[in-house]
């Protein structure tokens, strides 16, 4: 029973992604939007304890969110699959429930 | 009238587009400055993608209301301090910035940089030297 579970708030700014990553099981997705696009950048402070849940658990960003905060696609943690709005749909589709973390 | 001025610190903390902050900052912004305030701007923490650079709006059906940052030298202010701890936590560097300048009417209108990106002590100091600070 996978889980998408979208975030929509900066790891930076609240602990959502945080809970999030501790509560995600293998095989779930996570997907970081709007405000929580930002999470998805090389680099950063949050960035290596994503990359540990990428071992069994799937990341994706919203491409736009990311564009409109000046954030190209080389910005992003190697790993971390960039989709659009159709991918957005395509990942509630394909898993059986999801999750915001507000 | 003599009016008194008074220094003016609006602390941005949030990044741009996912809530209403940022946009709204600017609106008080260019009040106080119509009123001759001393006014600067400091960005710390989600706030520095504020000016992050090549901000491309179009996929999320926004108003990119970053390039009024560039304008506000025209309402003198010139002042935007960016904490470079902030930057370093997310993966950006002073590159990531929009330029931002002002012509200097005291030495013959020449371009000058707003941006000063300066360390989390330093930030501190400046703070508590204003006479008004406004967290958005």
């Amino acid at each position: 029973m996978a889980m998408l579970h979208i975030v929509n708030k900066s790891p930076f700014e609240r602990n959502a992604l945080r809970s999030c990553l501790g509560h995600a099981l293998a095989g779930d997705s996570i997907l970081l939007i709007e405000d929580g696009a930002v999470g998805a950048v090389a680099g950063s402070s949050i960035a290596a304890e994503l990359k540990a849940a990428m071992a069994d658990k799937s990341v994706y960003v919203l491409g736009p969110d990311l564009a409109a905060r000046g954030m190209k696609a080389d910005r992003v943690i190697e790993g971390v699959n960039i989709v659009d709005y159709a991918g957005f749909v395509d990942l509630t589709a394909e898993n059986d429930k999801t999750q915001s973390w507000l | 009238m003599d009016m008194t001025t008074k220094t003016f610190m609006y602390v941005n903390r949030k990044a741009p587009y996912g809530t209403v902050y940022a946009l709204e900052t600017l609106e008080v912004v260019l009040i106080a400055a119509a009123f001759e305030q001393d006014v600067s701007l400091a960005f710390i923490d989600d706030g520095v993608y504020q000016i992050a650079k090549g901000q491309d709006t179009k996929g999320i059906g926004m108003k990119n209301f970053s390039a009024t940052f560039k304008a506000l030298g025209d309402y003198d202010i010139t002042k935007l301090y960016v904490e470079r701890e902030s930057l370093a936590e997310r993966g950006l560097t002073e590159d990531d910035l929009m330029p931002i300048t002002y012509e200097d009417a005291d030495d013959d209108w020449a371009e000058k940089p707003s941006v000063q990106v300066i360390s989390r002590a330093e930030l501190a100091v400046i703070m508590s030297e204003q006479d008004v600070t406004l967290s958005f």
